[in-house]
């Protein structure tokens, strides 16, 4: 896992030679959103991620969970608030910059959305693509996203060959290959047996140990206890639940050693 | 245009291939085969009223329509004489009377055709240069000879012809700009479909990272192909087409339609409007899809 190790030894060298004050990567101001002309689907929406934390955003069905996870991945802009990423203001910010920020966020989307006559490496390799990544660069770190995700005999498999889990898998293999700032999940483990999703959720958590901000969104509470420090995020009816005001000011925490 | 073709096979990937399914590179190949022929009749018809107009201007016919052969031969001799004596004439022939029996000989029959019908002289003389000047130096030599002579210019009875030979070339430059406008939309609407084919794809791609030029160059690189393809395929039907045509042209032995060929460079134009339709599609196509993208985030 050459890949892997080469990050590994990046995070320890970030522990080694200092570690700051964990700095907002993302900061939502009164953020509201609405389709057409219909009623807000988000409302009032204010709070701000961490380099680094570990987020699970849950709520009913409904409760616009999608919908700020597409503000967060850039799909969409909000219809009114602030919305900074990378400290940037991605409300006024041109529409040809916002490539180089979607470059940063990894996505696993609820209906995975893999591209149908691709194999499932290639699936993989497509942010490496986009990117800009030639060939050779591409075929040892998507062999071992493969080999991680438990589909190295699968690679030239399309996805209609898949099974739901599998699909899932690559979906997840795809979000975390270019290792983003940011991961955004949408039931990421709907699909998969409790085994793979305690290895996906280890992979994640990995993930966010080198330094990538991950935000799930999920139904299931179960998954919420294997994240120690993880933070929840609840949404109800649109409007993101802050009693004590920690997510829209969180503790100046420190980077985790 | 090259760029458009050259991307890495595993980006050729990213779209489904299927070229040559589609109708599109036969849609091309109809257009660029009558765009070909409408554009070889425009440059030959040119051709044709280029070389029509250089001979015929700077031609005139003197006409002695004088009853008394004697006199008609001692005043055509003058005449003839004092032409060639003319710096502005090229040259002077008498149109010798067996070849005006021979031309009358249809009408009249070989009886018709005898000593006792008074046939005028006739004098072809080719001017160094057409202008009105000049002509006006001839005129004023052969009325002071014979004034009942006529100074007619060649291009005067041809001007029909050459005002129809205009019109042809108009009707054929007209016939390549539709075929263009129609093939950019037949690209266009290709393009549409392709993007509407590929949506999810394209919401994939975008949403990882892809920018707008990097989507565009996958359909232009589509487009690019079925337009190489589809325009020497017409390329080639159009020549075979222009060759049997050019056969028949020949065996009719019409001086005319004999001037009506081809020169290296028209020849060169020909064979590049195939590349020029592949840039004209490729640029449609980007266009195309630009605009389309430029609608999402």
């Amino acid at each position: 896992m050459l890949y892997l190790r080469n990050a590994a030894v990046q995070w320890g060298n970030k522990r080694k030679y200092g570690c700051g004050v964990m700095a907002t990567i993302v900061q939502f101001e009164n953020v509201g959103l609405r389709y057409g002309t219909g009623a807000e689907t988000l409302s009032d929406v204010s709070f701000s991620l961490v380099k680094g934390g570990f987020y699970f955003l849950t709520g009913a069905s409904g409760a616009g969970k999608t919908s700020l996870l597409k503000l967060l991945y850039l799909a969409q802009r909000p219809s009114r608030g602030l919305i900074r990423l990378f400290n940037e203001d991605m409300v006024t910010i041109p529409r040809e910059k916002l490539p180089l920020f979607r470059r940063r966020i990894g996505v696993v989307f609820q209906d995975f959305r893999l591209v149908p006559h691709l194999s499932a490496f290639d699936n993989i390799a497509l942010p490496l693509r986009v990117a800009g990544g030639d060939d050779c660069d591409i075929e040892k770190p998507v062999s071992e996203m493969l080999a991680w995700v438990g589909l190295s005999n699968r690679a030239s498999a399309r996805p209609a060959t898949l099974s739901g889990g599998e699909q899932q898998r690559v979906a997840i293999a795809r979000a975390v290959i270019a290792r983003p700032d940011i991961l955004v999940a949408d039931e990421p483990t709907g699909n998969v047996d409790p085994e793979m999703a305690a290895r996906l959720l280890y992979l994640f958590d990995g993930l966010n140990k080198l330094g990538t901000t991950v935000v799930v969104a999920t139904h299931d509470l179960h998954l919420l206890s294997r994240i120690g420090n993880a933070t929840m995020m609840r949404l109800d009816a649109g409007r993101l639940l802050d009693p004590t005001g920690a997510l829209r000011h969180p503790p100046q925490i420190r980077e985790r050693q | 245009m090259a760029n458009a073709l050259l991307i890495s096979a595993a980006d050729r990937r990213l779209l489904p291939e299927g070229r040559m399914a589609g109708p599109m590179p036969w849609v091309i190949a109809i257009m660029m085969f009558l765009t070909i022929l409408a554009a070889a009749a425009a440059m030959a018809l040119a051709g044709s009223a280029h070389t029509l107009g250089e001979d015929m201007q700077a031609r005139l016919t003197v006409q002695l329509p004088e009853p008394n052969a004697g006199l008609r031969d001692a005043q055509a001799s003058q005449i003839l004489i004092g032409l060639r004596r003319l710096s502005v004439v090229k040259s002077a022939e008498a149109v010798p009377q067996a070849q005006l029996a021979a031309l009358l000989e249809p009408w009249l029959g070989r009886e018709g055709i005898d000593e006792s019908l008074p046939l005028p002289a006739l004098i072809d003389v080719e001017l160094k240069r057409a202008g009105d000047a000049d002509i006006a130096v001839v005129s004023e030599l052969v009325a002071m000879i014979a004034p009942a002579a006529r100074v007619d210019q060649q291009a005067q009875w041809l001007q029909p012809l050459a005002n129809l030979l205009k019109s042809l070339i108009w009707l054929a430059i007209a016939l390549v700009a539709l075929m263009t406008i129609a093939t950019s939309a037949a690209v266009v609407l290709a393009a549409r479909a392709a993007l509407n084919t590929h949506r999810a794809t394209i919401d994939v791609l975008h949403l990882l990272g892809s920018s707008d030029n990097q989507i565009a160059g996958l359909f232009q690189r589509r487009i690019a192909l079925d337009a190489l393809f589809g325009g020497f395929a017409g390329l080639l039907i159009a020549l075979v087409v222009m060759l049997l045509i050019g056969d028949r042209m020949r065996a009719l032995g019409s001086e005319l339609l004999g001037s009506a060929s081809l020169g290296w460079g028209d020849w060169l134009l020909l064979f590049l409007l195939p590349l020029i339709g592949v840039a004209l599609s490729t640029v449609s196509a980007r266009i195309t899809v630009l605009r389309a993208l430029r609608q999402i985030l």
